[in-house]
């Protein structure tokens, strides 16, 4: 893998830009790898660089339907933060942001990551009770999280409307400074980089079929588009359609799929220094490097595969952005898209083995998985490695919803009473 | 400005009055019915924008929507500045003032410019491998510059003053496009009476015939029969005509997003008109007549100012009268061009030469240029253009090479051919087709009820367009149920042809060329771009696209993404279909956030709930809060008493003498029928069949998970009638769940449901003194202790009024709620004000309501539980039915982590030092002394001082609680850790005699 | 935005008057009390989130308010049909081939 640098850009640039290698390598798949890993997004990608630098397994194969970083990772708002209430939650998530600083450089490849703050909004004493609770808990637990008045909230974020006359006046925030964004495609193409470089086959426009089984019912391979590819641990990572991958090794899962839909603006001078975020006008905005306004909606109600949703829902989400920034009106929606997020019962993610010998399983991830990536994949190549979870995943079991043992943060947000 | 390009004779505009308008402070006179990129053109300016990346100086390239480079800041006023405006859709009106962006400091000397010198640095995605050393250095430094270049125009940074209308419509025929397919089109629906509406983005109907100087039917002029057909359809009453409107969004079942412009092309819309308007359309039928989109020739420095396309500047002399130039090349590689070349040599323009990259071709067209006397140049390509600010000439080259010759233009027109403009018929989920032969995508399989006619269906010629929009239109009318129609199809009597075009670079820009010859103008995209992607393993035309951000721009790839798509796969060695072709998504053209949110801002972003009582506590200068979507008094203070003041004399007062407190905003459920209290039974975790009419009990209704949903005091008023309450928030969820489970679980059972929240005001009356006060307004109730204990209820008057009276208590004291008909809410209210004076009692808020209920110890659902706490957990066994066989949540609350022992339960905390009130959230431990992360144990759901107490008080969920009572725990805070001691949660009354007190 | 034939009502309404009530056809047990763990599990958690043909539950919040069953394709959002609560799950789909 060739070192990308300015000097190396600024040698590229006198001839033409010529001598730039592929990225990532397009081999044939072979007829068996140690590790078959299902699914070309974000997390699937970074559970096979992992695999590679942190285990030394590179006879792995990423399998993917359409194009690696096709799915969720290059269609979500690029929201990072770790400021979850439950150990379990910051635990895998803020191990994720520690992996994102310094990323860049780990990959040698920028993605970008922009430490701008995610400013969590207040309008009423119920959520003040609720962000407090979670600004005490990341305080405890390590993880830098400050409340903030409404006039320090405005510092930060000065086209922020804190009017008292508002419907739903701000009222307090919670800001998490190592929160922000980061570039999805780059990191998607990093970590292809990174694997391929390493000897991981990204098989692109390979759908699997079918998951098949030993007769003491162990994994032994897939059925794909192009063929049976073996393997004695296969890794599913598939976001929306973890449930379909899944029953075909048989295991029916507590999974359902929504559309979500996000939208970007056109392109405008720096306006938004920070990501906002509400749960109670319900929605989120931040400014991207090229100036769009990102913003992000809620799911639809119904489960579909369809990657579109609800002209209301954008609606909705508009309605917000708009209640809190007064002044975008006047701003245009270019380009509107959906992607499908397939969540859990308590909206936490299943990171763990199954009751299959050799499947395992990352997906539950629902709207947030982007933020968890590199974690995600650290911990989910450990578990496939060793057979055993890392001991930040141990808590994200199947077997959980059986037990009630959940990790629910949205029931611990409550509702107003 | 005396120089003037506006040619006398050519255009429509002729009779207009003239308006005034300002450039970058400089003034200029259009005309009315100009766009505001006609009237530039018509005074000689082509320059107006600077490029994304390399700032490189634009002109216009359309006269359309597809327009990459000409956008601009339109300023009415401080308030109303829009930015991204297409010059080319931006109407002119008297006064208007438009700003070029995305230049410093000024659009012909930008230092931004110093990018296009150093592009070569600048390749496709080069931010992916650099700024990355010294890491720190990207938050400090390098982000904030590429940001603060990034963006084109600014922000508006006041609120927006205009407001954006909406409105819902339903049709048979929805028809999308309003040029000569469209028309026709609607003539054949509308014949047939169905209702019909046709929209079209231009501020007339038309589209091509605007420029098609060679279209007659019917035996006229095309655009002057198209105003002949708009005006019949005008005159029908099944008809809809929507001008100014772009369909933006094909969703789910016919159902079409539309904006139409309502005012951005008047002087002075007054505050009456919106700015623009929200169309939803359901349609059973949809027909899409949405043309084609000219492209673009790939050469080096395609983008000089004055390099447009060829059908723009048939359109800025044919329908504006303005010449694009004095002196102009044609550089094409199908026929339309020459029609430009040749209407503008009639016009008096004079064509240089006009360059075709084609080696003989042959037909009308070409015959009238050269009869002209226009040089025509066959096989030849223009490899270059000159020129900075303005183009000055063009290169032409044979296409395999050979002697260059440089000839001096001031304007070149372009024709690569059309792309049919599939946009909306991709987002309906039709997928495309490529037709081999024409290498076009066309409309392949649909998904839904619509139809593709003319040019962006690939079909050729307004002959054939019009039969078969004509007989789409009929066909989609009697389908969605029309009568067979009586009128005649148009007949088109001349017509002009199109013919194929090319696609990806021209000679002197391919392979191995390190020139600029732009794919997609507004992000500075060119074809090398495209192909070191590609190298670089971008072999997906989504990776292709995102690398380089072709057809990423606001123009969305109108014109951009065939030519792109087509060197990715030259580049690749694969036929175009397999490379793909990226998502058409909504919106397309862009749309403004006003128009989808239209009036729901300010006040009416989401309704407001005010109860009965709500003027009278406004009238005392009550604070509210919001609950939901509920204003609820807050506190009461009196002169100049802040909270605490006024929640520790509201409590006080209660406990000593009584108080009011609005409660109608707790939600109420009738549950009625022969077998509710079987379905109470089932609901709720309680025993109900022996509740005894005219006594109540407090309820708790749990998910089928087995965590607690709901609770509130619910009263038996006969054998089958309960009246239910719930939390503000949570009453129609609860509703939603009883109904859920009454029509879906237990349909055997004869019960109804029915909300009647708003139809009951609630006044509580609390306090040792509450019987005195209400007893006077009561008839047909007998108040004694005996007769209305405790947790019952009564019907009867007050005031005169039917009330449902409860004697219950969330204070602790002797207390009572009144429920009246809510018209009767302020005045029985009113009359109970006036009582309670007589023995000193206040009017008391939300925040002395929880105070005075956590002093007893009471929980509140939703902030002493989260949707994880079972009835265990909050020490509410005693309200579990322990013989019930069923009720929801029964098998949920038993399983093994939610009976395991170390759960969190519910406790009372003490501060060691009385006066320090915790911080609701804040987090407990065992050990105050251990490093982070720290072990936390539980959390405050509720802390409050208790003037009544004379010290803080606290609930809190703790893991194992209940076997820690009287150990001391810590809460670690910022400034200090705090000691508690684990208490019961009764704070007050621990005997509650009060309750008869 | 979807539009949904209710079966209550007879005729087709936008989706804002409809609010999904998840998977159909998962029966709760008449002696729920006495399940296992597992059989807890597989009614409140396991669902079938099928790419293609699903058995939901909707009702007429705004309308009616009446809870029915609906078969919608997940992949087009297509309605395929809508029936009552408490009728069988339709054993052939019209327009299915097989």
């Amino acid at each position: 893998m060739k070192k990308y640098s300015v000097f190396a850009i600024a040698r590229e640039a006198m001839r033409g830009h010529k001598g730039w290698e592929e990225q990532w390598s397009s081999p044939e798949p072979k007829k068996e790898y140690d590790v078959i890993i299902v699914g070309a997004g974000g997390h699937g990608l970074a559970t096979a660089y992992y695999l590679a630098t942190v285990h030394g397994i590179t006879n792995v194969a990423v399998l993917e339907k359409g194009w690696l970083g096709g799915g969720n990772t290059g269609r979500n708002t690029t929201i990072i933060r770790s400021n979850y209430l439950y150990d379990e939650s910051a635990g895998i998530y803020d191990h994720a942001l520690k992996l994102w600083d310094g990323l860049s450089q780990e990959l040698n490849y920028n993605v970008m990551y922009s430490a701008r703050g995610v400013m969590m909004l207040a309008h009423n004493v119920h959520d003040i009770q609720v962000l407090k609770r979670h600004v005490h808990a990341n305080r405890l637990n390590g993880i830098d999280n400050e409340w903030l008045t409404p006039e320090q909230a405005k510092e930060f974020c000065p086209p922020l409307n804190i009017s008292k006359d508002a419907r739903y006046p701000v009222v307090g925030a919670a800001l998490q400074r190592r929160g922000g964004t980061a570039r999805h495609d780059a990191v998607a193409w990093g970590y292809a980089r990174g694997a391929s470089a390493r000897g991981v086959h990204i098989i692109q426009n390979c759908e699997v079929t079918g998951v098949k089984r030993a007769a003491n019912g162990a994994v032994t391979g897939v059925d794909t588009t192009r063929g049976f590819i073996g393997a004695k641990k296969v890794g599913v990572v598939a976001a929306g359609h973890s449930s379909v991958i899944m029953n075909m090794a048989g295991v029916r899962m507590p999974l359902e799929s929504y559309p979500l839909q996000a939208l970007v603006s056109e392109p405008v001078k720096p306006v938004v220094p920070c990501v906002i975020m509400s749960n109670t006008v319900h929605a989120y905005i931040s400014q991207s490097d090229k100036g769009e306004l990102v913003i992000g909606a809620g799911t639809d109600q119904y489960v579909s595969y369809s990657q579109t949703g609800g002209l209301h829902i954008l609606q909705h989400t508009l309605d917000a952005i708009c209640e809190m920034f007064p002044i975008f009106t006047r701003m245009k929606m270019l380009r509107s898209w959906g992607g499908i997020v397939d969540v859990t019962p308590d909206r936490s993610p299943i990171l763990a083995k199954t009751p299959v010998k050799g499947l395992y399983v990352n997906c539950g991830w629902g709207t947030g998985g982007f933020k968890a990536t590199p974690g995600s994949g650290h911990v989910f190549a450990h578990t496939i490695a060793k057979d055993d979870p890392h001991p930040i995943n141990a808590p994200f079991t199947i077997e959980r919803f059986r037990t009630g043992r959940l990790i629910d943060e949205a029931a611990a947000a409550a509702v107003a009473h | 400005m005396s120089i003037s390009f506006r040619i006398s004779g050519a255009g429509r505009l002729k009779q207009a009055k003239t308006a005034r308008f300002s450039f970058d402070g400089q003034a200029y006179t259009g005309v009315e019915g100009d766009t505001l990129a006609s009237a530039l053109l018509a005074n000689g300016v082509h320059l107006v924008g600077r490029s994304f990346k390399y700032h490189r100086p634009r002109g216009f390239l359309s006269a359309g929507a597809e327009e990459p480079n000409a956008l601009v800041q339109i300023v009415r006023d401080d308030a109303r500045k829009t930015p991204n405006v297409r010059a080319t859709v931006q109407e002119l009106y008297d006064g208007l003032t438009a700003n070029s962006q995305n230049r410093w400091p000024s659009l012909a000397f930008d230092v931004g410019a110093v990018n296009d010198i150093a592009s070569p640095l600048f390749s496709a995605g080069f931010y992916y491998k650099t700024f990355m050393w010294p890491k720190a250095a990207w938050k400090s430094l390098y982000e904030p510059k590429i940001r603060a270049a990034a963006g084109l125009g600014v922000s508006p940074d006041k609120p927006d003053p205009d407001h954006y209308g909406a409105r819902y419509a339903h049709c048979e025929v929805l028809v999308l496009g309003g040029g000569a397919a469209g028309i026709a089109a609607a003539l054949a629906a509308a014949e047939t009476g169905v209702r019909v509406i046709l929209a079209d983005e231009q501020a007339e109907f038309g589209g091509s015939l605007r420029f098609e100087a060679g279209a007659r039917i019917d035996g006229e002029d095309g655009f002057a029969w198209a105003q002949a057909a708009i005006a019949r359809l005008k005159a029908m009453d099944n008809v809809r005509l929507l001008t100014r409107t772009t369909a933006f969004g094909y969703y789910a079942q016919n159902f079409v997003g539309l904006v139409e412009r309502v005012s951005d092309h008047l002087q002075n819309p007054g505050r009456e008109l919106a700015r623009e308007r929200l169309w939803q359309v359901r349609a059973s039928r949809v027909v899409l007549a949405t043309g084609a989109i000219e492209r673009h020739m790939v050469f080096a420095d395609n983008d000089r100012p004055g390099v447009m396309l060829a059908s723009a500047a048939r359109t800025y002399l044919n329908h504006y009268g303005v010449a694009v130039g004095r002196n102009v090349g044609v550089y094409t590689a199908n026929d339309s061009a020459y029609a430009a070349a040749i209407d503008l040599k009639k016009a008096g323009v004079n064509i240089a030469a006009i360059v075709d990259l084609r080696d003989n071709p042959t037909g009308p067209v070409i015959d009238e240029a050269r009869g002209l006397g226009i040089e025509i140049n066959f096989g030849r390509a223009v490899v270059r253009a000159g020129g900075k600010l303005r183009v000055s000439s063009m290169t032409v080259q044979p296409k395999n090479g050979g002697g260059e010759r440089t000839i001096p233009v001031d304007a070149i027109l372009m024709s690569a051919g059309w792309t049919p403009s599939v946009h909306l018929f991709s987002q309906s989920r039709g997928k495309v087709a490529f037709n081999e032969e024409t290498r076009r995508f066309v409309p392949g399989t649909y998904a839904q009820d619509c139809v593709s006619v003319g040019a962006c269906n690939g079909t050729d010629g307004l002959d054939a367009t019009v039969d078969e929009a004509y007989a789409a239109g009929a066909k989609a009318a009697k389908e969605a149920g029309g009568k067979a129609g009586k009128g005649a199809k148009p007949k088109v009597d001349a017509s002009e042809s199109w013919s194929r075009g090319m696609l990806g670079a021209a000679p002197g820009a391919g392979q191995g060329t390190t020139v600029k010859a732009f794919v997609d103008f507004q992000n500075d995209v060119t074809a090398k771009d495209i192909r070191q992607a590609v190298h670089e393993g971008m072999h997906s035309i989504e990776h292709v696209k995102r690398f380089t951000t072709n057809g990423m721009a606001t123009d969305q790839g109108k014109t951009s993404n065939m030519h792109g798509l087509a060197i990715a796969a030259e580049t690749l060695g694969k036929p175009i279909p397999q490379v793909g072709l990226t998502t058409f998504r909504a919106p397309y053209t862009p749309v403004t956030f006003g128009s989808i949110v239209g009036h729901a801002r300010g006040a009416l972003f989401d309704p407001t709930r005010r109860t009965a009582i709500h003027p009278w506590a406004a009238a005392q200068g009550a604070v509210f809060e919001d609950v939901g979507q509920w204003k609820r008094a807050w506190y009461f203070p009196r002169g100049a008493e802040d909270m605490h003041a006024a929640v520790d004399r509201e409590c006080v007062t209660v406990r000593k003498t009584a108080g009011l407190f609005d409660a109608s905003t707790l939600g109420k459920i009738e549950v009625v029928g022969p077998d509710a209290a079987k379905f109470m039974e089932l609901l709720y975790t309680n025993p109900w069949e022996k509740l005894e009419p005219g006594r109540c009990r407090y309820g708790i209704m749990l998910r089928e998970d087995g965590f607690i949903y709901d609770d509130g005091v619910v009263g038996r008023l006969a054998p089958d009638r309960f009246h239910v309450t719930t939390t503000t928030g949570g009453a129609p969820r609860v509703m939603h769940h009883m109904e859920d489970y009454l029509q879906t679980e237990f349909p055997h059972l004869n019960v109804w449901l029915t909300s009647i929240t708003e139809q009951w005001a609630v006044i509580a009356v609390q306090g040792p003194k509450s019987r005195d006060i209400i007893a006077p307004l009561v008839e047909g109730i007998d108040m004694s202790d005996e007769a209305l204990p405790h947790m019952s209820v009564r019907e009867g008057k007050i005031c005169g009024v039917p009330t449902r009276l409860f004697r219950m208590s969330f204070t602790g004291e002797r207390g009572f709620e009144v429920n009246v008909p809510a018209d009767y809410g302020q005045a029985v209210w009113e009359a109970l004000w006036a009582e309670g004076q007589k023995h000193g009692a206040c009017a008391y808020g939300t925040e002395s309501m929880h105070v005075l209920r956590a002093e007893k110890g009471y929980i509140i659902v939703g902030q002493d539980t989260d949707g994880t706490v079972t009835p265990n957990d909050a020490a509410l066994d005693w309200a579990v039915g322990k013989k019930k066989p069923d009720f929801v949540g029964i098998r949920g609350m038993a399983r093994p982590d939610l009976v395991a022992k170390g759960r969190k339960q519910l406790v009372g905390l003490k501060t060691k030092d009385p006066k320090v009130v915790l911080e609701e959230g804040a987090q407990i431990v065992e050990d105050p002394g251990q490093a982070i992360p720290m072990k936390m144990i539980g959390h405050v759901t509720s802390s409050y001082w208790s003037e009544n107490c004379g010290r803080s008080i606290a609930l809190a969920l703790v893991a194992g609680g209940r076997d820690r009572m009287g150990k001391t725990l810590y809460v670690p805070m910022p400034n200090g850790t705090i000691e508690v001691e684990v208490t019961g949660m009764v704070f007050f009354d621990e005997k509650g005699e009060r309750l008869n007190g | 935005m979807l539009l949904i034939r209710c079966p209550y009502c007879e005729e087709e309404r936008p989706e804002l008057e409809f609010r999904n009530a998840g998977e159909a056809h998962i029966a709760r047990s008449t002696n729920i009390a006495g399940e296992s763990d597992d059989d807890f599990e597989k009614f409140f958690f396991i669902r079938s989130n099928p790419k293609g043909v699903i058995y939901e539950r909707w009702r007429h919040m705004h309308g009616c308010a009446r809870f029915f069953n609906a078969v919608r394709d997940t992949v087009t959002d297509k309605f395929i049909m809508t029936y009552k609560a408490g009728e069988p799950k339709p054993a052939k789909l019209p327009g299915a081939s097989k």
